[in-house]
């Protein structure tokens, strides 16, 4: 219906969109290029907005009464402003919370944030999908079909309803998940995985059911169907996440990111939408890759993170054998002298440094150290925060130029040549068991070789608690470690302190 | 379009897609969710045709909503990606 009267210009201007796009993501191959590619990413956004609204604004044509001549003005079509002001008044309200919400959320919260966010499109798609449901004339995905007897109805063509309920079932998915992931990372619910009891039987049940009434309504167009589908996959949404722990919370929202570009997809292969279909598999494989990349920072396999209960059981007997042995003690006063004496100082940020809110402290103690001429860099293990470069967010918030930030795998070779390295708020991202220990929960996951270093300095609480996986860290009685026991801002603002 | 036109479109798209995130520098990870994010809101097309279309009132309100919903997160996510990309900063000398 609606392709008959497409002019070839607004096809044209539906991949540009999708071009900009691309060339978003491009511009994150480096911060230099960075701010580039999002406003590239805005152009495509408005180029998309500006042309659908364009070609679907809706108008009004007044019929003709019989007989009537000399009207011709009377009979042009007219726009009817009523929708089109009713949609910039959406846009307009969207736009404001949305842009209130992004100047005022900290940076520490932009897990949540963005867990939010995935929910806004999840649901957005299944209110989309409805809506087609429920006028798929609109969408130009149906023929109407006149009876002998009765009213006329529409038939949605086979293949759109396909995409139709592939798009409101993953829409569900991804919101429900969402919004439980927002949940957890808020710590408005527990971090810990809630296990019901046959959970693996109920999602596959769950499954086979969607997978059934999915075709239902493929066969049928049967309206009780696509309410069935939907209303599943509302609650396998909320039971797959459900049992997660909060330490593979990173790789869940970037599960979800995926999610939320193959409903996008989806709604595009309904629309025949160039630039929905290229920004679906552009988000989609996004987040699958990200996934990726968190599951081998942490050696889980994607199978084992989605089954959950991960932290829920190792938390237990390990490690507790070992509070005996001894190790060393430093104060803030012992930290600044070796430091400056040092040529080359690394710090090995962990979540907990942004949970003292130490990265301010930390960086002006990082410039001191440079006044002393010392060579300070940052090393940062892809899990270190609560998302896929998260404390890359931090450490540039508190004004960490990014060339003095490393990965794990360009600044490991470093550590042999390094006097300091300097842990805060990290713990098993640095545990040597990780390379040695085959019965460590956490063997075979890459890490930080701090313990290379001429000497290791380890802030820490105290010497009781554990790390998210619930091991002891060996690190802690090496005789090159000191250990510097106390709340890490407090310690670093003291190392400040003592540097002078 | 076909079908198969459509879906040529998409595979093509996810070998972009591969080869575009694996060149994006993991220090940028995080806005780079961030702006998926927003872009993915490009469904905001879909809720503008039913919001524009007439005939059903119920399809035209949820069209509504979600257009509230997606513009919530184009603004807001490209907008906090904005705020993070700002902050990082190259050495000073």
């Amino acid at each position: 219906m609606h392709e008959v009267a497409q002019s070839p210009w607004v096809a044209f201007a539906y991949l540009v969109a999708g071009v900009c796009f691309i060339l978003a993501l491009r511009g994150l191959s480096h911060p230099a290029t960075s701010r580039r590619g999002n406003r590239l990413g805005m152009a495509g956004m408005a180029i998309a907005v500006v042309t659908t609204l364009v070609t679907h604004v809706p108008v009004i044509v007044d019929v003709l009464p019989p007989g009537a001549v000399g009207l011709d003005d009377w009979a042009k079509p007219r726009v009817d402003w009523v929708p089109v002001v009713e949609i910039l008044a959406a846009i307009a309200l969207g736009a404001v919370i949305g842009l209130t919400t992004a100047r005022r959320i900290a940076m520490t919260a932009m897990p949540q944030l963005v867990a939010a966010f995935h929910s806004l499109v999840g649901l957005a798609a299944v209110l989309v999908g409805v809506a087609a449901f429920l006028n798929p004339a609109a969408f130009g995905i149906a023929d109407i079909v006149t009876p002998m007897i009765g009213q006329p109805f529409a038939v949605i063509h086979q293949v759109s309803r396909i995409e139709l309920i592939l798009g409101v079932a993953i829409g569900a998915i991804t919101f429900s998940g969402s919004v439980i992931a927002f949940l957890k990372l808020n710590s408005t619910m527990s971090g810990s995985p809630i296990l019901l009891p046959q959970r693996h039987a109920i999602n596959l049940g769950m499954a086979l059911a969607i997978a059934f009434f999915a075709y239902g309504f493929y066969a049928t167009q049967s309206p009780l169907d696509f309410w069935l589908v939907t209303a599943f996959a509302f609650i396998i949404g909320f039971l797959l996440i459900v049992p997660i722990g909060g330490a593979d919370m990173p790789v869940v929202v970037s599960m979800l990111n995926s999610y939320s570009g193959w409903a996008a997809a989806a709604m595009g292969f309904t629309l025949g939408n160039t630039a929905m279909i290229v920004t679906g598999a552009l988000v989609g494989s996004s987040g699958a890759i990200l996934s990726y990349i968190m599951c081998r920072a942490m050696n889980r396999s994607f199978i084992s993170v989605i089954a959950g209960g991960f932290g829920a059981v190792a938390g237990g007997g390990a490690g507790g054998e070992a509070i005996d042995r001894p190790w060393k003690r430093g104060s803030a006063e012992d930290a600044a002298f070796l430091m400056k004496e040092a040529g080359q100082v690394v710090i090995v940020p962990g979540y907990g440094m942004a949970v003292a809110q130490a990265q301010h402290v930390l960086r002006e103690m990082a410039d001191k150290l440079k006044e002393h001429g010392v060579r300070v860099k940052y090393a940062i293990h892809p899990v270190a925060g609560r998302m896929p470069g998260h404390m890359n967010v931090l450490l540039a918030e508190a004004n960490v130029p990014y060339d003095d930030v490393f990965e794990l795998e360009d600044i490991n070779a470093d550590f042999a040549q390094t006097d300091v390295a300097f842990v805060i708020g990290a713990n098993d991202v640095t545990n040597p068991a990780a390379k040695t220990d085959k019965s460590s929960p956490i063997y075979g996951m890459p890490v930080l070789d701090v313990e290379k270093a001429g000497t290791v300095l380890f802030i820490k609480r105290s010497m009781g608690g554990v790390g998210y996986a619930g091991v002891d860290n060996e690190l802690f009685y090496r005789d090159n470690t000191m250990m510097l026991l106390a709340d890490a801002k407090k310690m670093v603002e003291e190392i400040v302190k003592a540097l002078g | 379009m076909t079908f198969v036109s459509i879906l040529s479109i998409f595979v093509l798209a996810c070998f972009v897609g591969y080869y575009v995130v694996w060149s994006v520098t993991p220090a940028l990870h995080t806005p780079l969710m961030a702006v998926t994010n927003a872009i993915s809101s490009v469904i905001i097309v879909g809720a503008l045709v039913a919001s524009a279309a007439a005939g059903v009132p119920g399809a035209k309100w949820l069209g509504l909503t979600a257009v509230v919903l997606a513009s919530v997160n184009i603004f807001g996510g490209f907008a906090v990606t904005e705020r993070m990309l700002a902050m990082y900063k190259k050495k000073e000398r």
